[in-house]
């Protein structure tokens, strides 16, 4: 068995392990409902644990199937999925929602509430992609992009923390979205990011090639046939998009879309064909288990998720460092 | 004989002055006051309640930006936030005691400006009550136990409105829709202890605790109190259908000015009582 396959294997028992793990770790911690029955049990179990379980796991691998996505694109280590503007978009689009449900009642029950949290980070989030890509003047100069994302993510930024200032009653519901949380993941949320899911790797997979010739170079690339016009722009949209999808059900989650593809390169030295879904399952890895450990260590009381990840991603990454230099 | 009742009046009355030129602080810092101080700041709304039930709203001077109780706070200037205090603002009020919460980052900064500053945060029932106790003697207030004594038996009259087969509610109190909720070691957990109320957090995961959804729906209580706002999107939290509150449409709302009375630890708390009470007669369930 090659190398990246025998990662692969590695990383999806880890997968199954830690989906076990987290439909036994519930309120109480460690307590498997499946040896005790009753019908409170089973719909703790169907309703809450196993969507919840399954959607931290699929949020994790869209964040690192962009983060991989990124980091081949910009050609670039320190590229993460939040590069084009989409965190701190979404943190804009929540702060704004938050107001206008606190200010009037009539919002809150009307068009405000269906759209609902999750509508307003991906609308914030698609907005700010949206204002990067046009001060960038469309895809073509990478270097362009790279700084209209970053004074993008700036800006949206500073006017989330105005707002904040003004309505300081939101604060505490922004923190909780800033650290990210998966305790409120349901079906719905596992079906949309399942299916987005699906759709973005096999986008991201059947440019691989291209971005193994981007690597080279945009020069070299051209000179290898890649036209990278089209590949930009799909691959641009599967990193807008699976962030988009990511940041608007479990919050800003920081550091797992960089810190994903350097773990699956740490270990071996794979093409985009592979780094793509070792990226995303080791991305899923990653936040599934900071989802069981975030439930598990003060139980019944809740880690904010998102302090785990870097923890335990950034705790491996610099344990690998400090093994072997990268 | 004459001498030493004299000698025992002047003796008493130094007493009298010594004891009310002192107010012990959070911090433990003991001030030192020449007479009660007449122009005052306050930076907690909590903190502006309790003045202004003391007698002494007309010696406020400035406030936080959020203080809007009793109205006739509402034209003084307003001097920020909890974290953002002006200080150039509070200066020139010229103020002879600032009061402040305990986290307040203004501390150290006007105390080296030569402002006299007492940090005062009640989160509890005795918190509340030791705080009472040495506002009303820096302030002078001759009857400031009598008014604790009427604010307890409101409280109390406002509890026992309560009908016996309700006590043991069990309720569910969010504070926020991440979730936080305040469990039997916050105030308002106290507030629900003294109703007769079940809180389905118990107190040893702190205050307010951020909790996994998943306690609320397996505790199942019977009602659930929380701010109009979060309740939107109750239903729609995985599994929260289930939940005998929910179920029953056993959830009380409440907008921001009552809010406002149910978080903040003060005069108000017998209001406070009184709209648990309400809530727990509307909602609970009659057995």
């Amino acid at each position: 068995m090659t190398r990246p396959a025998a990662l692969a294997l590695l990383l999806l028992v880890a997968s199954v392990l830690l989906c076990v793990a987290g439909v036994a770790v519930g309120s109480l911690g460690w307590e498997p409902v499946w040896m005790r029955g009753g019908d409170a049990s089973a719909a703790i179990l169907w309703e809450i644990r196993l969507p919840r379980t399954l959607g931290a796991w699929l949020a994790g691998a869209l964040l690192g199937l962009a983060g991989a996505v990124a980091q081949g694109l910009f050609r670039n280590p320190l590229a993460d999925p939040y590069l084009l503007g989409s965190a701190t978009g979404a943190a804009l689009g929540v702060a704004v929602l938050l107001v206008l449900i606190g200010a009037s009642p009539m919002a809150a029950s009307g068009w405000a509430a269906r759209l609902g949290i999750t509508g307003a980070a991906f609308a914030g989030a698609v907005a700010a992609v949206l204002v990067t890509l046009a001060l960038a003047k469309g895809v073509q100069h990478t270097l362009r992009l790279l700084l209209a994302g970053v004074v993008v993510g700036m800006v949206f930024g500073a006017f989330a923390a105005l707002v904040m200032f003004w309505e300081p009653d939101i604060m505490r519901a922004m923190q909780a979205f800033l650290l990210g949380t998966t305790g409120f993941l349901g079906w719905g949320s596992v079906g949309l990011l399942a299916a987005l899911f699906v759709v973005n790797l096999a986008a991201a997979v059947m440019f691989s090639r291209a971005l193994d010739a981007l690597s080279l170079g945009d020069t070299t690339a051209r000179s290898l046939g890649v036209s990278l016009g089209p590949v930009r722009v799909v691959l641009i949209g599967v990193m807008a998009l699976a962030t988009g999808a990511a940041v608007a059900q479990v919050g800003l989650i920081a550091f797992i879309g960089l810190v994903a593809p350097h773990l699956v390169r740490a270990a071996v030295k794979p093409t985009h064909r592979w780094l793509l879904p070792l990226a995303s399952l080791a991305g899923g890895v990653l936040l599934l288990a900071a989802d069981v450990l975030a439930r598990w260590l003060l139980a019944p009381r809740e880690l904010p998720v998102g302090v785990l990840t870097a923890v335990l991603g950034g705790g491996y990454l610099l344990w690998l460092m400090h093994r072997r230099p990268l | 004989m004459s001498l030493l009742r004299a000698l025992l009046l002047s003796l008493c009355a130094f007493a009298w002055n010594a004891h009310a030129a002192k107010l012990v602080d959070d911090r433990g810092v003991t001030l030192e006051l020449a007479r009660p101080p007449q122009r005052i700041v306050t930076m907690l709304p909590s903190l502006t309640e309790v003045v202004c039930e003391l007698g002494a709203c007309s010696r406020l001077v400035g406030l936080d930006d959020f203080s809007n109780w009793p109205a006739q706070v509402r034209q003084l200037p307003r001097l920020g936030g909890l974290e953002d205090t002006n200080i150039e603002r509070v200066i020139a009020l010229k103020p002879d005691l600032v009061l402040l919460a305990s986290s307040s980052r203004a501390v150290g900064r006007l105390e080296s400006l030569g402002i006299k500053v007492a940090t005062l945060e009640p989160k509890t029932l005795a918190d509340l009550r030791r705080m009472w106790a040495q506002l009303a003697q820096a302030l002078q207030v001759p009857d400031g136990a009598a008014r604790w004594q009427r604010l307890e038996a409101k409280v109390d009259a406002a509890a026992a409105r309560l009908p016996a087969a309700l006590r043991g509610t069990t309720v569910y109190f969010e504070v926020n829709s991440a979730p936080y909720a305040a469990s039997e070691d916050s105030f308002i957990g106290e507030l629900l202890a003294r109703i007769g109320a079940v809180n389905i957090v118990p107190g040893k995961l702190g205050p307010f605790p951020k909790l996994n959804p998943e306690f609320v729906v397996r505790a199942n209580p019977q009602v659930i109190m929380i701010s109009d706002h979060d309740a939107r999107a109750l239903d729609t939290r995985p599994g929260w259908d289930r939940i005998r509150a929910v179920r029953d449409g056993r959830v009380c709302l409440f907008d921001a000015q009552q809010g406002d009375v149910l978080v903040r630890p003060g005069p108000r708390m017998s209001q406070a009582v009184q709209l648990m009470v309400d809530c727990l007669q509307k909602r609970g369930r009659q057995p």
